[in-house]
C-alpha cells in the first residue's frame, strides 16, 4: 500500500487546480500583455518579438518631432482623464439611484424581496449591445422620449439627448446599476431593523437615522458596489461607441483603435497596463478608505 | 473596408444560418468553411453550390476585419475561404498567410473586369479574386437640404452650409475620413508631410462642431428615420436607404471617391484547398456573382453579370456606377509607416 501523502503534499494538490486556473486565465495573459507592451511595433499588426522598446510608454506623454526630439503631447492623458471623470460620474449616479432602490427592496416582505431581486437581474438576460441599442431608440431625436415630449407639446424641437456625454453616462449607469444595487441590498438585507426602531425611540429624525444607522451599516455594500461600477465603466467600449456619437474617445475605444485600424499593438498593450494600474490605484484607495471608516467586510 | 451597418439582428441570423447549414443534405463529397462578414453572403448560393457539387459549405462570420486578421495570425479557424479587404489582403500576402492559389490561371478569371484583375498587394492576382466592391461617398435627403440639391463635392460635408451645420453624420472610420479629407484638400492620401497632415487636421477640427456624430453603425436606419439629412456612407448602404426613401441621392464627390474591394482568398493552412479553389472559380461565374450582388446590394467585378441583376440594382446609380464617374474613383494605396503614423495622430487629436 502506498504511503499516505504528507499534509504539505495534500495541500499543494488541493490548491493546485485553483492556482492553475488563476495562472492560465489571469497571470499568463497579463504577463503576455506586459511583454507585448515593451516589444517593437510591427506596422501591419502584431509585434516584432524580441526587439525591446519603451516607445509605447513614451508615446503616452511625448510625441516624436521630425528631428526625433520629444515634445509633450497631452492628448492621450486627456482621454484617460475623461474616462476617469465619466466613470466617477457613473458611479455617483448609480449610487444615488441604487441606494434608495436597495433600501426599498431590503425593507419589503420576503416574497416581494425575491421578486424585486429577480427584476433587478432581469436585464442581464439580454446582451449588452442590445440594451444599448434600446437606449438609442429611447434617446434619439424622433425616439420615445422626444416623441412623447413633443406630443405633449412640452417641446417643439427635439432635445439633443443622444450622442452626448450625458447619454454615455446614462448608458453606463443603466448597464452597471445592478452591480450597485445588489451588494448594497445584500448588506441592508442583513440589517437588524430593531436598530432603526431604537433610533426612532431615541428621537432621531429620519435623516439622522439614515445618516448614523443605515448608511454606516451599508458601507461594505456601498464600497463593493462603487468598485463594481467604477471598474467596468473605466474600460467601457460599446456604450461610448454607440451612445457617445464617436466625437470623443474613452480609453476603451482608444485601446480598440490601437489593435484595430491604427495597428499599434505595443501601444494598445501599454494602455491596457495603464488601465490596470488605474484600477489598482482606485481599489487601493477604496481599501484604505474602508479601513479608515471601520467598515465590516464580513 | 467594413460593412458595419450590419445590425445585431443579423448576428442572430447568421448563427441560424450556421446551424442550418449543418442540418443540410449529407451527400458531402467534401467540405468548405467560409469566413465572412455577417449578412454578406447569400444563403441561396450556399445551397446551390452544395446542389451542384455535393460540397457542403458552412459559413462563420466576423464583426471586423481586425478580428479576421487576429484569428488568422493566432493560427486558428480552419477556414478555407476568407473575404479580406485590400489593406488586410496586403498584410496577409506580405506575411505569407495565404495559399498561392493561382487565381489568375483559373478558367473564369477572364470574366473579371480589367481594373479588378489587379490589386495593390496582390498585383498579379495569384492569391485573391474580387468578391464585391463599393465606394465611400455621401448620401443626402433632398427634402431636408436647402434648395433640394447639393453639389457633388466633399465641400458639402467638410464645410457644410449653415442650414446643415450640426446635422452631419460621418463614418467613424479613421482611414475613410482621412482619405476623403485628403481628396478635398488635394493632398496625397499617403502623405508623409506633417504640414499637410496639419491641414487635414485643421479641416476636420473645424468640421467637428458641425458633425452630429461619428458612427459606422446603423447608418441606414439613421437616414431612413430622418435623424440626419446628410451621411457619409458606403454605396451599398445608400442603396438600402433608397428601398425605404427612394428620393435620397448618393454622391460620388468630384474631388475623389474611394473605392474598396473585398476579396476572396485561401488561408495557407486551409484544410480543403482544392474545394476552395473550385469555389472561387465558381464565384466568378456571371450568374453567381450577380446573385451575390442581388443579396448584398454591392457591385461585383464580373463581366456579363449585369443581365442577371435585379432591376432596382441596375437602375440605381449608387450601385451601378455611371461610366462618367470613372475618373472620380480612387483605388486603395498602401501607405508608408510614417504616413500611417501621421494619420493615427490626426485621428487621435481629432477625438481627444
Amino acid at each position: 500500500m502506498a504511503g499516505r501523502l504528507s499534509p504539505i503534499k495534500i495541500r499543494a494538490l488541493l490548491i493546485g487546480p485553483a492556482a492553475a486556473v488563476i495562472g492560465i486565465f489571469v497571470v499568463i495573459p497579463l504577463l503576455l500583455m506586459a511583454w507585448i507592451s515593451i516589444q517593437g511595433r510591427d506596422y501591419s499588426g502584431g509585434v516584432i518579438w524580441g526587439e525591446l522598446s519603451g516607445e509605447a510608454y513614451l508615446r503616452m506623454i511625448f510625441e516624436r518631432e521630425l528631428d526625433d526630439s520629444l515634445s509633450v503631447n497631452l492628448n492621450y492623458i486627456m482621454i484617460v482623464l475623461r474616462s476617469v471623470w465619466l466613470s466617477l460620474l457613473t458611479t455617483v449616479i448609480s449610487l444615488l439611484v441604487g441606494f434608495p432602490t436597495a433600501l426599498f427592496m431590503a425593507t419589503r416582505t420576503p416574497k416581494w424581496k425575491a421578486i424585486l431581486v429577480f427584476m433587478v437581474t432581469l436585464p442581464f438576460w439580454t446582451n449588452l449591445l442590445v440594451r444599448n441599442y434600446a437606449w438609442i431608440l429611447l434617446l434619439r431625436d424622433h425616439g420615445a422620449i422626444n416623441g412623447t415630449l413633443s406630443w405633449l407639446g412640452i417641446i417643439s424641437e427635439p432635445l439633443p439627448l443622444l450622442h452626448t456625454q450625458l447619454a454615455v453616462a446614462i448608458g453606463l449607469t443603466y448597464s452597471f446599476l445592478p452591480f450597485m444595487v445588489l451588494p448594497i441590498y445584500a448588506s441592508l438585507e442583513k440589517m437588524d431593523l430593531r436598530l432603526v426602531e431604537s433610533a426612532f425611540d431615541l428621537y432621531a429624525t429620519r435623516f439622522m437615522t439614515l445618516r448614523r444607522i443605515i448608511i454606516p451599516l451599508a458601507i461594505p455594500g456601498i464600497v463593493a458596489g462603487c468598485i463594481l461600477v467604477f471598474v467596468p465603466s473605466l474600460g467601457a467600449y460599446v456604450t461610448p461607441e454607440l451612445l457617445g456619437g464617436g466625437k470623443t474617445l474613452m480609453i476603451g475605444n482608444l485601446i480598440g483603435l490601437q489593435f484595430g485600424a491604427a495597428r499599434n499593438w505595443p501601444f494598445g498593450a501599454a494602455l491596457g497596463i495603464l488601465l490596470l494600474a488605474l484600477v489598482m490605484i482606485s481599489l487601493t484607495f477604496y481599501a484604505l478608505k474602508l479601513k479608515k471608516t471601520g467598515g465590516d467586510t464580513k | 473596408m467594413s460593412k458595419k451597418y450590419v445590425k445585431v439582428s443579423h448576428l442572430a441570423l447568421s448563427v441560424g444560418l450556421f446551424t442550418a447549414s449543418f442540418s443540410g443534405s449529407a451527400l458531402a463529397a467534401g467540405e468548405l468553411h467560409l469566413y465572412n462578414w455577417s449578412n454578406y453572403f447569400p444563403p441561396s448560393l450556399l445551397e446551390l453550390y452544395e446542389k451542384e457539387t455535393g460540397t457542403k459549405v458552412t459559413i462563420d462570420s466576423y464583426a471586423s476585419e481586425d478580428d479576421l486578421l487576429a484569428k488568422l495570425q493566432a493560427g486558428g479557424g480552419g477556414y478555407d475561404v476568407i473575404f479580406p479587404g485590400a489593406s488586410t489582403l496586403g498584410v496577409m500576402v506580405e506575411k505569407g498567410m495565404l495559399a498561392n492559389a493561382g487565381i489568375n490561371k483559373m478558367e473564369n478569371f477572364n470574366n473579371l473586369l480589367a481594373p479588378f484583375q489587379t490589386i495593390a498587394g496582390d498585383e498579379n492576382r495569384e492569391y485573391s479574386a474580387p468578391y464585391m466592391w463599393g465606394t465611400t461617398g455621401f448620401t443626402y435627403d433632398p427634402a431636408s437640404v436647402p434648395g433640394n440639391s447639393l453639389e457633388e463635392s466633399w465641400k458639402e460635408v467638410f464645410e457644410p452650409r449653415a442650414e446643415l451645420k450640426g446635422k452631419i453624420a460621418m463614418l467613424n472610420e479613421m482611414i475613410d475620413v482621412w482619405n476623403s479629407a485628403a481628396y478635398y484638400k488635394g493632398i496625397d492620401k499617403c502623405t508623409e508631410d506633417p504640414a499637410e497632415a496639419q491641414q487635414i487636421l485643421d479641416l476636420l477640427l473645424a468640421q467637428k462642431p458641425d458633425v452630429k456624430l461619428y458612427s459606422s453603425e446603423g447608418t441606414i436606419d439613421r437616414m431612413i428615420a430622418g435623424e440626419v439629412p446628410l451621411h457619409m456612407q458606403w454605396n451599398g448602404a445608400a442603396h438600402r436607404v433608397k428601398a425605404k426613401k427612394p428620393d435620397v441621392v448618393y454622391v460620388y464627390p468630384k474631388e475623389g471617391t474611394s473605392f474598396w474591394v473585398d476579396n476572396m482568398a485561401i488561408p495557407k493552412d486551409s484544410p480543403n484547398i482544392d474545394e476552395a479553389k473550385a469555389f472561387i472559380n465558381w464565384m466568378m461565374r456571371p450568374d453567381i456573382a450577380a446573385e451575390a450582388s442581388n443579396y448584398t446590394g454591392y457591385s461585383n467585378a464580373v463581366k456579363g453579370s449585369g443581365e442577371f441583376l435585379k432591376e432596382e440594382l441596375k437602375a440605381d446609380p449608387a450601385v451601378n456606377t455611371p461610366e462618367s464617374y470613372g475618373d472620380r474613383l480612387r483605388a486603395y494605396k498602401a501607405c508608408s509607416p510614417k504616413s500611417k503614423d501621421l494619420r493615427e495622430k490626426v485621428w487621435t487629436k481629432l477625438k481627444s
